[in-house]
């Protein structure tokens, strides 16, 4: 007869080889597009002529806010889903939106950070454009907070489900900031279409596409591992209660 | 090129480093899942 820890050995393999399958194709889309995204930063985006080979870092800062800002909206959509059919499934995916919203803002402001050092000659100044991403990650440091410290589960949900709409305010304040003020950054895309040489056009949109992709990959890993924390959590308080 | 070097460095390393963090914590979780479910059914629950 097995014991439960030789079932419970077995299960855990067949359902890791599962997941392995099903998310090799994911991992290897994702490669492919990545080292293609570096080839083209590296190797066949021409040289800026003004800041030089620093600008570069422009091909994987401007998809790491856009991603950021994509996460935080499907966070508001994904809350108000939740406050009309009250289904832990859309919380869940809230979350898991914020978490890697907040981790794709966090090295947005640190790339650019590096990027306004080489070509400002600082690492920070209160421009509009960096205080609105930086509040914006501070609001969403907060939902990941509040999440942690209410204890109960339906308050918590419904709390974080009415901040997370609250929260998406700011998402677009950081968006129009460049055009409602005066900044030190550049409108890249105007009405006209983008304000850079065809080759970076091309770069960019390989990057936009590796980078959004990936955190499509991020997303459904971060929201898997929190169902498995909630089934884990029910069956801990099932023994309890044997 | 230092600071190309650097933020390019920060966010593979960052990436790679959350990405570990979730695979290993969803194995861990999967395998107590699945020994409080074995547990459960000897119990007959």
């Amino acid at each position: 007869m097995s014991t439960p820890k030789a079932i419970s050995t077995a299960r855990a393999e067949e359902r890791t080889q599962r997941t392995r399958s099903s998310g090799a194709w994911a991992i290897a889309l994702v490669a492919l597009l990545v080292v293609t995204s570096l080839y083209m930063i590296f190797l066949y985006a021409p040289r800026e002529r003004v800041m030089g080979d620093v600008q570069r870092v422009f091909y994987i800062h401007l998809p790491l806010a856009w991603n950021g800002l994509l996460a935080f909206a499907v966070t508001f959509v994904l809350s108000i889903l939740y406050l009309k059919t009250r289904r832990a499934g859309f919380d869940r995916w809230a979350a898991a939106s914020a978490e890697v919203g907040l981790l794709f803002t966090t090295l947005m402001l640190l790339t650019g950070s590096l990027w306004a050092r080489a070509a400002w000659g600082t690492y920070w100044t209160w421009e509009p454009r960096l205080t609105t991403a930086f509040l914006l990650w501070l609001m969403y440091a907060f939902y990941l907070l509040l999440r942690r410290y209410i204890e109960n589960k339906d308050k918590m949900r419904l709390m974080a489900a009415v901040y997370g709409i609250v929260a998406f305010i700011n998402v677009p304040i950081v968006f129009m900031s460049i055009r409602w003020w005066r900044t030190l950054h550049p409108v890249v895309l105007k009405s006209s279409g983008f304000q850079m040489e065809p080759e970076m056009v091309q770069t960019l949109l390989v990057a936009l596409v590796s980078f959004t992709v990936f955190y499509g990959l991020l997303l459904w890993e971060r929201a898997r591992l929190a169902q498995v924390e909630e089934r884990v959590e029910r069956l801990r308080e099932r023994i309890r209660e044997v | 090129m230092a600071y190309l070097f650097a933020a390019f460095a920060v966010v593979w390393l960052a990436f790679f480093a959350y990405n570990a963090y979730l695979v290993r914590r969803l194995a861990k979780l999967e395998r107590e899942a699945d020994l409080l479910r074995s547990y459960l059914e000897e119990r007959g629950s």
